[in-house]
């Protein structure tokens, strides 16, 4: 079984569907950070049979906005003194900036890609989201 | 991205419409639109006190598709305010052919302009080119999506002609599906108590659920009530808004003539409602309206037009902060 140490101060993911952790990854933008960072492919897990999971020592700071869209099923576990202090179930963002693409081909970001996507939350139980731009709905 | 001067109004509500932009119907609120009516009536009344109120002002009107009546409104009112005008009413004759973007164009034009009217063909183009504009940005319509000065047109009419836009019954018959004015129009109204509605189109062609739900999101009590027969929406109307049956809305020509004729207002028709109605039309019509309907004392859809340029008098002085 493959180990990596406990850390003291960071931040774990935790439960991220098995074959994600690494779109994750990319999508923090972990690649770049100063701090150390693991990324865990297939543990085993009693719950899930195989998970992905990231361990981020140092930072307690980064932008996890997006989590709920990359994964539902995702626990933030952040570690103080070597404790997990608070677990967090990352509930949808209000706003998502460039993730979600929009499938309207009417919509004026399907030719003017320079400009990100924006897609406002209007149904937090339904996953419902809308352009900001053409108020097309899409579900996530 | 640049930061604009001007705001897209997002439930907030900004203290002035000076630097704003107009994206959407609903951007403004009820009380704005007020006061923007306000102005409108005393523009309409005075026009001469106003005929150099834009003075020393540029408007550059960007259509990047065809468009006669919004063009021509915006550019009479902003001549009749006594400013000046840039056109580009052919996109192929400017840099948008040679690939320039929409953004660049924009912080260009925005350099020569104190205001930018644009059309376009994508849906949600003013609201991307409004987060780029140094100057107000209105939106003259952007693909099936929203066409706010529309709206702003049909509600100083009906308020012209009404006196109030609290306790009325609309009847919007026609195109209630693809019809980009009735949706704006619908939402706006709600916005107001005692609205009710009724709706009268073909099945293909009812008023999507979606903007029902919007609707209902602004008020809960407003009332729909839907039919497929004129004669009965007739009855008890304050207003009727016919639509044109959009051609280009169709993929076969065979489904768009079989709904084409769906609705025809007649004189025969008209008897069955009330005297004092108001028969309101975007324009341009094609055969939903009979030419002999336009001798009746209720049919205003020419008087709308006009009563749009006023009204887009009123916009343009209050978003250039000299009125």
């Amino acid at each position: 079984m493959l180990k990596v140490d406990r850390i003291q101060v960071g931040i774990v993911l935790d439960h991220i569907r098995a074959g994600n952790g690494l779109r994750i990854f990319e999508e923090l933008g972990l690649a770049g950070r100063e701090y150390p960072v693991a990324l865990l492919m297939n543990v085993p897990s009693t719950k899930m049979g195989r998970k992905d999971m990231i361990k981020v020592s140092g930072a307690l700071d980064l932008d996890l906005t997006k989590l709920a869209l990359l994964d539902a099923g995702i626990t933030v576990n952040y570690i103080e003194g070597g404790q997990v202090v608070r677990k967090v179930k990352p509930g949808l963002p209000e706003r998502v900036v460039g993730l979600i693409r929009c499938k309207n081909p009417r919509c004026i970001t399907s030719t003017e890609s320079y400009s990100p996507s924006i897609f406002i939350l209007v149904d937090r139980e339904e996953k419902r989201y809308k352009c900001f731009y053409c108020g097309e709905y899409v579900r996530v | 991205m640049v930061k604009c001067r001007g705001m897209i109004w997002e439930g907030k509500k900004a203290p002035t419409l000076e630097g704003r932009h107009f994206i959407d119907a609903l951007d403004f609120s009820p009380a704005e639109y007020d006061a923007l009516f306000s102005l409108a009536e005393r523009i309409k009344s005075a026009p001469a006190e106003f005929s150099s109120a834009c003075s020393g002002k540029v408007m550059a009107t960007l259509f990047y598709e065809p468009s006669t009546r919004t063009r021509l409104s915006f550019e009479a009112a902003m001549l009749r305010l006594g400013g000046k005008v840039l056109t580009v009413a052919d996109p192929r004759t400017s840099s948008v052919a040679k690939g320039e973007s929409l953004a660049d164009t924009i912080r260009t034009v925005g350099n020569y302009a104190d205001l930018i009217v644009l059309r376009h063909p994508k849906e949600g183009a003013a609201k991307l080119a409004a987060l780029y504009s140094p100057v107000p940005l209105i939106n003259g319509g952007d693909g099936a999506r929203e066409h706010p000065t529309q709206t702003l047109t049909d509600l100083f009419t009906i308020v012209t002609y009404k006196g109030r836009l609290e306790n009325i019954t609309v009847a919007f018959c026609g195109d209630l599906r693809y019809g980009r004015t009735v949706h704006s129009l619908i939402k706006a109204l709600a916005r107001y108590p005692g609205t009710r509605f009724i709706l009268i189109s073909p099945e293909e062609l009812r008023l999507p659920d979606h903007v029902k739900e919007e609707v209902l999101a602004l008020r809960k009590d407003v009332e729909f009530h839907e039919t497929t027969r004129m004669e009965e929406g007739l009855e008890g109307a304050d207003v009727l808004y016919m639509t044109r049956i959009q051609k280009e809305r169709f993929f076969n020509e065979e489904d768009y003539l079989k709904l084409r004729d769906a609705y025809v207002l007649t004189s025969e028709k008209l008897k069955l409602a009330e005297e004092d109605l108001i028969v309101m039309h975007p324009l341009p019509r094609v055969t939903e309206i009979s030419y002999e309907v336009d001798e009746d004392k209720r049919a205003v859809y020419f008087q709308q037009a006009r009563l749009g340029m006023f009204v887009r008098m009123a916009l343009i002085a209050r978003l250039l902060g000299v009125a």
